[in-house]
């Protein structure tokens, strides 16, 4: 997939670091990509990674501040710093090795986390010229230590003799057992889908996360030591006090993600061709419904026809761009603010518009239109305008009167959020929620309500991205650890 | 994977399989339902537990041969295996003392009935149960259903075993004659189900009806078993599968089933164009998937 990486010059090798001037005089070094016209069309991924020549001369611009916001500013810490000097230095397993110790998916997050947000906003080259592109760094060094390592040579921590289980196989819940085994301690991870890897399996597609990538990254950490579990529904299959109880475990992670999708409650959304975004994408990605008749698993035929995602957010990219390469005739986002209030990361925007999205902002359906069948025709929608602030701070949609107008739809994707999946705290006494159902964890030490039991993720803080899960999948090992090795008060 | 400790046959199209799934058996109460996957390009689909125990660890379904996936599932055999297997879903059946209850089963829904009748029976209820086959050879779990019924009533659409009729037939006898109902169960195709519904609507008697929409996570992830009840959407995996049948719009249902219906036509008629390739495509896709991203245990 990478480049043929080309042999770095031995001067390039041994030559003297570069002077802090000159660094900012270096341009930041682009990934390749797929072209548009050529992506619009296939499921591969987008991003073709750096070159090894183009990371050495990307990680050369780093200035090795004195104080590191690029690690302050990471959800997970990484040590940025110093993984790139391991790139300046050729010594890429051990640039993978130094990312391991506070991220055990960086092929994940270099792929799919919002640098901007994080590492690379807090870049004091990005107040002059561009950020380092810590992200495309952390992406290259992983992919080189998929292709070079051997997972039968790695060291496993003494065993402790303590037992975690952990409920979900999503980011907080594989970061959770990968710094739990780094412990010793025995980790078994609960799915209750088919595949581990929740989110990353069934909501983020192929050409933006290749399923390859998480089966290494589930892979390698099966070599640690971490037990999987699949097609068991925590809750309902097995319950929380069954696990703290008759099958010995001293402490439970729960993170089961946001959960259910969802829907607008206007009229029409049972006609045939209106999903939610989360069934859309789960067909696509989990059960490859894209490759039908090779896999079972069907999709409404809407080649050559109009598909409209209602949304703005990063789930809405992935779900139009997926419609565009199943063969939509006319591909659209239609969301009621403008463009400036998309929580979707810019880079998926820009990639989208490149691909042919059009982005039809401050527009919402009122109601869907049937063709008399019950399947799916159009959509009455009406425009908007930007009022005041509302609570999340952005600016509020205001309806224009007298602005409805119909437009002919064969699929449309409701892609408007989540809330939470009661399954889990409905069957597990003791547990307290908030007032919109999400659990109740503290923010540093993840401990609920209920003793032994630790919760992160969107289950705790509602839908949020992949990195801040593994943030608190992290803190919440931590704690664990504390938990296990001196348990005091709850 | 889940091993087939048991498959018989218990009419042409129709058979049983006894799985070994230690967790499931140890939870599940009747109502409630499984969605298995049988190989690694295969779909997800719900089916009914009939059946569970705990001890040996196994649980029971009934399947009818319909569509490309119930086909190939049907063509396996004591042996074998099923990939995935995962429940108990759902809502357990309300099992409490109602007094005369009328547990209704029309073709493979007889067996989805047969555990909620059971145990409407072992808590004291009069059962009376009436169920409906196309012919002779369809009329599934009789011996089951005499034993916790207190009245068993049989219907044929063609007249070749008991009486020639409709389950709907058998009902308005019993309303007509004046037995008091207190509640009305009934499970199999949404005719039927709509039927009884308008049925005992007028009676003001209360119905419950087990839906079986298509669904993929079950577990109110993906939204696709989405019903319409009082207007609102609900969960068949979450809030359902039983609801009360006068609060179901059938006509959505239908449609909403409808959805792929090309597609499954064209995976159907590959199935029929070579099974025993697509059986072997069943064994392959089992074998290659486990050592990449099969469970742990």
């Amino acid at each position: 997939m990478t480049e043929t990486p080309k042999q770095p010059s031995l001067n390039v090798l041994h030559s003297k670091p570069v002077p802090m001037k000159e660094r900012m005089k270096i341009p930041r070094q682009h990934m390749l990509e797929q072209s548009p016209l050529e992506r619009a069309h296939n499921f591969t991924e987008v991003n073709l990674g750096y070159s090894e020549e183009l990371a050495r001369q990307e990680a050369q611009r780093c200035l090795e501040c004195p104080k590191a916001t690029c690690t302050i500013d990471c959800p997970v810490g990484v040590k940025v710093k110093e993984f790139v000097q391991l790139i300046v230095a050729g010594d890429y397993m051990a640039a993978a090795a130094k990312i391991r110790e506070d991220n055990v998916l960086p092929a994940i997050t270099g792929r799919v986390c919002p640098q901007e947000d994080h590492c690379e906003g807090g870049c004091l080259m990005g107040k002059k010229v561009q950020p380092l592109g810590i992200g495309y760094l952390e992406r290259f060094v992983a992919d080189y230590e998929q292709g070079h390592m051997d997972i039968s040579n790695i060291t496993k921590a003494p065993p402790t003799g303590k037992k975690v289980a952990i409920v979900g196989s999503g980011p907080s819940g594989l970061t959770a057992a990968g710094d739990l085994i780094q412990k010793g301690h025995q980790v078994h991870v609960f799915e209750a889908l088919h595949t581990p890897g929740g989110v990353l399996v069934y909501g983020i597609p192929e050409f933006r996360l290749p399923k390859q990538i998480i089966r290494e990254q589930i892979d390698y950490m099966r070599a640690m030591g971490v037990e999987f579990e699949t097609d068991v529904v925590v809750g309902r299959t097995v319950t929380i006090d069954e696990l703290m109880g008759e099958e010995g475990y001293d402490a439970v992670f729960i993170g089961t993600g946001a959960g259910l999708p969802q829907f607008m409650g206007i009229p029409g959304e049972h006609f045939n061709g209106v999903y939610s975004a989360n069934e859309f994408l789960t067909r696509i990605n989990l059960m490859h419904a894209y490759e039908f008749p090779k896999y079972d698993e069907p999709m409404v035929d809407f080649r050559g026809k109009n598909v409209a995602v209602i949304g703005g957010g990063n789930t809405a990219l992935d779900a139009i761009r997926s419609a565009l390469r199943l063969g939509a005739g006319k591909a659209f986002i239609l969301y009621r603010r403008s463009e400036a209030e998309m929580p979707a990361r810019k880079e998926e925007v820009e990639h989208a518009k490149q691909e042919g999205i059009e982005f039809q902002v401050l527009a919402a359906p009122l109601e869907f239109l049937d063709d008399g069948k019950g399947w799916l025709a159009g959509a009455r929608c009406q425009k908007m305008a930007l009022g005041e602030p509302d609570a999340s701070g952005r600016r509020r949609p205001v309806p224009i009167e007298g602005s409805e107008y119909e437009i002919p739809l064969a699929v449309a994707v409701i892609a408007i959020g989540t809330s939470a999946n009661p399954i889990v705290q409905s069957t597990t006494p003791g547990l307290n929620t908030n007032k919109r159902n999400y659990i109740e964890a503290n923010a540093t030490t993840q401990r609920t309500s209920k003793k032994g039991v630790f919760a992160g993720g969107d289950i705790v803080t509602g839908s949020a991205t992949v990195i801040l899960a593994m943030g608190a999948g992290r803190r919440a090992a931590k704690s664990i650890d504390e938990y296990l090795t001196t348990p005091g008060e709850w | 994977m889940f091993k087939i400790l048991h498959a018989e046959f218990l009419a042409p199209g129709i058979k049983r399989f006894v799985i070994e799934a230690p967790r499931i058996a140890h939870k599940q109460k009747p109502g409630q339902f499984v969605i298995l996957r049988l190989y690694e390009q295969g779909e997800r689909i719900p089916i009914t537990i009939e059946g569970a125990d705990p001890e040996s660890g196994t649980i029971a379904i009934v399947v009818q041969s319909a569509g490309k996936t119930t086909n190939l599932l049907n063509s396996l055999n004591t042996g074998d295996s099923i990939l995935n297997v995962v429940g108990p879903l759902g809502k357990p059946s309300e099992i409490e003392k109602f007094g005369t209850v009328v547990v209704m089963g029309g073709g493979v829904g007889t067996a989805m009935a047969y555990p909620t009748a059971a145990a409407l029976k072992r808590v004291g209820n009069r059962v009376i149960t009436i169920v409906g086959a196309r012919n002779k050879e369809l009329v599934i779990l009789e011996k089951e259903l005499r034993e916790c019924s207190d009245a068993l009533m049989i219907t044929t659409d063609d007249g070749t075993y008991a009486d020639k009729g409709f389950v709907t037939d058998k009902l308005r006898q019993l309303i007509e004659n004046g037995t008091r109902i207190d509640l009305v169960l009934a499970i199999g195709p949404i005719p039927m189900m709509r039927a009884v519904a308008e049925m005992t609507r007028k009676e003001h008697i209360r119905t419950i009806v087990s839906l079986n929409p298509i669904m993929i996570d079950g577990t109110g992830m993906c939204g696709g078993c989405r019903v319409l009840v009082d207007g609102k959407s609900e969960f068949a995996c979450v809030d359902g599968p039983e609801f009360d049948a006068h609060r179901v719009d059938f006509a959505v249902l239908v449609q909403r089933n409808s959805m792929y219906r090309a597609a499954e036509q064209k995976s159907m008629e590959e199935f029929q164009h070579d099974p025993k390739s697509q059986v072997e495509a069943v064994h392959a896709g089992q074998t290659g998937v486990c050592a990449v991203e099969g469970d742990g245990r």
